[in-house]
This record gives structure tokens, C-alpha cells and sequence, in this order.
């Protein structure tokens, strides 16, 4: 019985992950996943052990109690807190790896012959990567929140420090195999945290999501080590399944920045630095509430660049609301979506679906960059790296080869931003001086609701 | 050296079921839009939870009085399964409004 059960499982999480690789098809998978998820849980609680004791109490709790706090979570989360939320389920479920470990190794601890010495290495493992993961994820969860402090926690030779680290590691494994001393355990659990924040420090705020995905690749990787310890298949398929299917979704997310992995770990954006922030760059246009508002009503056609401002800014509704009174004047309105823009693949696709805005008004990269041509007005809200100029024209830039969009070549552009300050790589952006450019100061919800209202007035 | 020998011949079919998984876990996702990267990323992470079953397992196998590893590994149960839940609800957040918006 829970065999086929377990079979049931494996077969519908395969399926549930191929599902969601299609717009289409992709809420469907999500909820097979689910279910096969389900019925792996429910057999792991009725399957037959040899020798099972009647614990189910410590079951029930911490699942129920857990069930009813995920989809609190869920519910309550803002859009925009999305690729956090998703940074902190991969800790946790790194965390749950570690214990497990740590719990089994403890039991060889006592019982040395219960175990293999390789089964051991095996849990070391599992009790190594997962704990990367772990606090991994934290920090990934803090740059992501723009805590300031987690971009300070870069050493000088970080990177020399992270191999001394590693085979600090390696060595505590051995010697711990070889005596089963607890004090080396604790030690390689200890340096694994340790080693994990310094994994994910030295990558740039920007290269998160890419970072998010690897950690959970991780995290995968673990589930499957887990899996072979305790013999279930479907725990090894599951977590099989997610750390390759992890992996080539983190080399996607890489080459939609055009980089390479390597860059991103190394950190590309972070080290490289900001090369060229005080170069001279010409002077910046104001335009004023009704400047801004006859220019876009009087024009053709606009498209619209949302970036991470907009999401934090929370005014995806005001920004269909000024859709809907351009197109009410026949402009035509698109949004032109970078694959980056925002803090992870998606993000303005989803924050833009939360405003009801029509999905055919959403045009990728290759389009939009055909289309600015044919556009008098690019509104860029909130968006800076993805528009940066100096990705194409100047190779000191920490952007450059970047595929961006080019909105310069519109007739005119308008920024909406709070301020100068630099994007999130943390380099100015020429298309700010740029001739047909204005500026449009203020946060973007305070700066779209005066545009709307100015739109109604006209 | 002989250990490990031992330990694939063992564990002979566990070895051919993770190589063809890999290759599958590769294929399934080979093609992704980028709208999808973060839904899909959500999804899988909440798929990485499944190592509760291990949990579960430990849970159901540990002596009733060994209060050490009951604990333990209860909150190892309580934080995968919040990955698990809070994954897969977040996930179907995501992807409704993609549904949604394909009505409208």
C-alpha cells in the first residue's frame, strides 16, 4: 500500500515540476506538487516500520501547528516580500536537514556500529551542506531586506578565507571519524554556519535571486542525502529532482544577466565597485506635474519600465490606473519587462498581475527594444541598472555586457526616482543626463498619484 | 576503499535511480520563461522540504522515553514543514494571479 502510495508521490512531484515550467499549465503543477507531497507525508506516517513506537503525538503537532503557520504566512506576505519569504523556507528547510543529521550522528555517537563509517560521511555531508543553506539563506534574506549591516560582513581575501574554511572542515570530519569525539561535531557545525554566511557575503545585493536558487539546490542536495540514509526513495527523488532542477534554474537566471555562475559567486557586482561614480556627467532636467502629464497624453504610444522602486513603492494599482486614463485618450500603453528587473526573475510580472494588468500588455527584452524606437515617452519607474547605458558603451562598468533595455532610443525618456543615488550595483547611470531625458523626483507612489490626478484634470 | 565499493554495490539501485533523476531534474526545467523563475523556484524550494519524511520516520522509529531525539527531531519536522506548507501555499499566490489575469 505505501508503496504505491510512495510511487503515486514520486510521480506526481516529476510531473507537478514539469507542469509549472509553462505559464499555462504552471498553477496546476504547483498544486499536483503539492498533492504528491501530500501523499508522501501521509505514507511516511502509515507505513509500516519494524520497530515503530506510537510517537504519533510528536507528529501530529509540530505538522499541524507548521501547516496552519505556512499558509498564515502566505497569505499574509506582500508580493514584493516574495523572494525573502522564499529565502527563509530554504533556511528552514536547511535547518530541518541539519538536525536530522545531527540527530543520526548522535545515534552513531552511542551506538557505533549502528552506522557505517561511509553512512556517516554521508550525514557529515548532509550536516555540512544543509547548514550553508541555513544561514546562507539568513543573510541572503537580510541583503535582500536592506539590512545595511549585511553588506559589511565581507573580509579582506574572503575568498582565501572560505578554502581555509572548507578545509578546516574537512579536517574536523576526519578527525571526528576517527574518534567520534561530540566536540568535533559541534565544531564542524559551527564552522558550516560560520562558512555559510561567508559563502553568500561577498555576492552583491542584485545577484540574490541567483544565490536563493543555488542555496536551494542545496537544500535539495540534502533531502537527497537524507534520503539515502533513511532508505525512501521518494526523499531521494524529491531532493534529486530539486537541487538539478535548482541548479539549471540558477545557470537560467545567470544568463538572463548574461554572466557566468562563477562571476556571481565570486562577486561580480560587489568587487568590481563603483568605477566611474564621479565622473563628470553633464546636468539633469526637471519636469514639472503638468509638463509630465500633457506629454503623455499627447503621445502615441508609452511604454512603461517598472523596476524594483515601483514594487517597494507599492503603486503597481496607481500604475494601471494612469494606463487606463492614457489608453481612455488612445495612447497606447505597454510595459517593457527586463528579465532582472525588480529583486528576482518575475518579480514585476506578478506585482503587475496583482494590478489586474492585462498580461499582452507585457513585453519582454527583444520586443521592447524593437518598440522603443516607435515610442515617444518611456516612463522608467523606479528601475536604474536595467536601463544603464554604460552596459552597452563602457567596459569598466560592473554592468557591462548586461543585456538592458534601451529606452534612450525612445524620443524622450522620463526616470521617476526618490533620488541620484545609484542603483542597486551601486554605479551611476548616464540615460539620467542624457538630452531627451527628464527627471521626475519623488517616491513613486507619491509621483503617480500626482501624475494620475494632473492625467484627470486635463 | 572497500567500504565505499560495498556501499554502491548495496545500494546499486539508489545509485541508477539518483544518476536518472539528476538527468531528469535537468530536463524537466531545460526551457523556463523567465516570468516563471521565481514561481518555479518557490515550488521546487517547497519540493526540498520532502526531507520531513525523514523526520517522520526518525520520529516513528526513536524509543517513546528518548526525549533527545524526539525533540530534535520534532523541530526538524516543524521548520521543513514550514517550508513545505508556506512554499507551496505562497507558490499557488503567485501563479493564481497569472491565472487570473489570463481570464481578464
Amino acid at each position: 500500500m505505501e508503496k504505491f502510495l510512495f510511487l503515486l508521490s514520486a510521480f506526481l512531484l516529476v510531473w507537478g515540476l514539469r507542469l509549472q515550467s509553462d505559464p499555462a499549465s504552471a498553477s496546476k503543477g504547483n498544486k499536483f506538487a503539492a498533492l504528491g507531497m501530500l501523499i508522501a507525508i501521509f505514507s511516511a506516517v502509515i507505513m509500516p516500520l519494524e520497530n515503530s513506537k506510537s510517537n504519533l503525538i510528536w507528529i501530529i503537532i509540530p505538522l499541524s501547528v507548521s501547516a496552519t503557520l505556512g499558509y498564515i504566512i502566505a497569505k499574509k506576505i506582500e508580493m514584493t516580500s516574495m523572494p525573502q519569504m522564499v529565502s527563509i523556507f530554504n533556511g528552514l528547510g536547511g535547518l530541518s536537514a541539519v538536525l536530522l543529521s545531527f540527530t543520526e550522528i548522535n545515534k552513531w555517537i552511542i551506538f557505533p556500529d549502528a552506522y557505517e563509517i561511509i553512512v556517516v560521511v554521508v550525514l557529515l555531508s548532509s550536516l555540512f551542506i544543509g547548514s550553508v543553506a541555513f544561514t546562507g539563506s539568513l543573510l541572503a534574506f537580510a541583503k535582500l531586506d536592506g539590512y545595511k549591516w549585511s553588506e559589511k560582513l565581507t573580509l579582506p581575501f574572503q575568498h582565501i578565507i572560505n578554502i581555509v574554511f572548507i578545509f578546516m572542515i574537512l579536517v574536523c570530519s576526519y578527525l571526528f571519524i576517527s574518534s567520534s569525539d561530540v566536540t568535533y561535531l559541534y565544531l564542524i557545525i559551527f564552522l558550516s554556519f560560520v562558512y555559510g554566511i561567508f559563502f553568500v557575503a561577498p555576492i552583491g545585493g542584485a545577484d540574490m535571486p541567483v544565490v536563493i536558487s543555488l542555496l536551494n539546490s542545496f537544500t535539495g542536495i540534502t533531502a537527497a542525502l537524507t534520503g539515502i540514509i533513511f532508505g525512501n526513495i521518494v526523499m531521494l527523488l524529491g531532493g534529486i529532482l530539486v537541487g538539478a532542477a535548482g541548479t539549471i534554474l540558477t545557470l537560467l537566471m545567470c544568463n538572463a544577466m548574461n554572466r557566468s555562475l562563477l562571476n556571481v559567486i565570486i562577486g561580480g557586482f560587489s568587487s568590481s565597485g563603483p568605477s566611474n561614480e564621479n565622473k563628470e556627467q553633464g546636468d539633469i532636467k526637471e519636469i514639472s506635474d503638468s509638463d509630465f502629464a500633457v506629454q503623455l497624453f499627447y503621445s502615441n504610444k508609452v511604454i512603461i519600465v517598472p523596476g524594483y522602486g515601483l514594487a517597494v513603492a507599492q503603486a503597481q494599482k496607481l500604475c494601471k490606473e494612469i494606463q487606463e486614463s492614457l489608453e481612455a485618450n488612445d495612447v497606447e500603453v505597454k510595459y517593457a519587462i527586463h528579465p532582472v528587473a525588480g529583486r528576482m526573475p518575475g518579480h514585476m510580472n506578478v506585482l503587475l498581475a496583482e494590478a489586474d494588468v492585462d498580461y499582452s500588455k507585457l513585453i519582454e527584452l527583444d520586443q521592447a527594444n524593437e518598440e522603443f524606437k516607435s515610442t515617444d515617452v518611456a516612463v522608467i519607474i523606479g528601475a536604474n541598472d536595467v536601463v544603464n547605458p554604460d552596459a552597452i558603451d563602457d567596459s569598466s562598468s560592473p554592468l557591462y555586457g548586461m543585456p538592458i533595455l534601451k529606452v534612450w532610443e525612445s524620443i524622450s525618456t522620463v526616470v521617476l526616482k526618490r533620488s541620484m543615488s545609484a542603483g542597486y550595483a551601486g554605479v551611476q547611470n548616464p540615460l539620467f543626463f542624457k538630452k531627451n531625458n527628464k527627471m521626475y523626483f519623488g517616491d513613486a507612489k507619491e509621483s503617480l498619484q500626482r501624475l494620475s490626478s494632473e492625467l484627470k484634470n486635463l | 576503499m572497500n567500504e565505499i565499493l560495498s556501499f554502491l554495490i548495496d545500494n546499486e539501485i539508489l545509485i541508477y535511480l539518483l544518476l536518472f533523476t539528476i538527468l531528469l531534474g535537468f530536463e524537466v526545467i531545460s526551457k523556463v520563461p523567465s516570468v516563471l523563475h521565481t514561481p518555479l523556484m518557490s515550488g521546487a524550494n517547497a519540493i526540498s522540504g520532502i526531507v520531513i519524511l525523514g523526520a517522520i520516520i526518525l520520529i516513528r522509529t526513536t524509543e517513546t522515553d528518548n526525549y533527545f531525539t524526539l525533540i530534535l527531531a520534532s523541530i526538524a519536522l516543524f521548520v521543513g514543514s514550514i517550508n513545505v506548507f508556506g512554499g507551496f501555499f505562497v507558490t499557488n499566490r503567485m501563479l493564481e494571479m497569472f491565472n487570473k489575469k489570463k481570464k481578464g
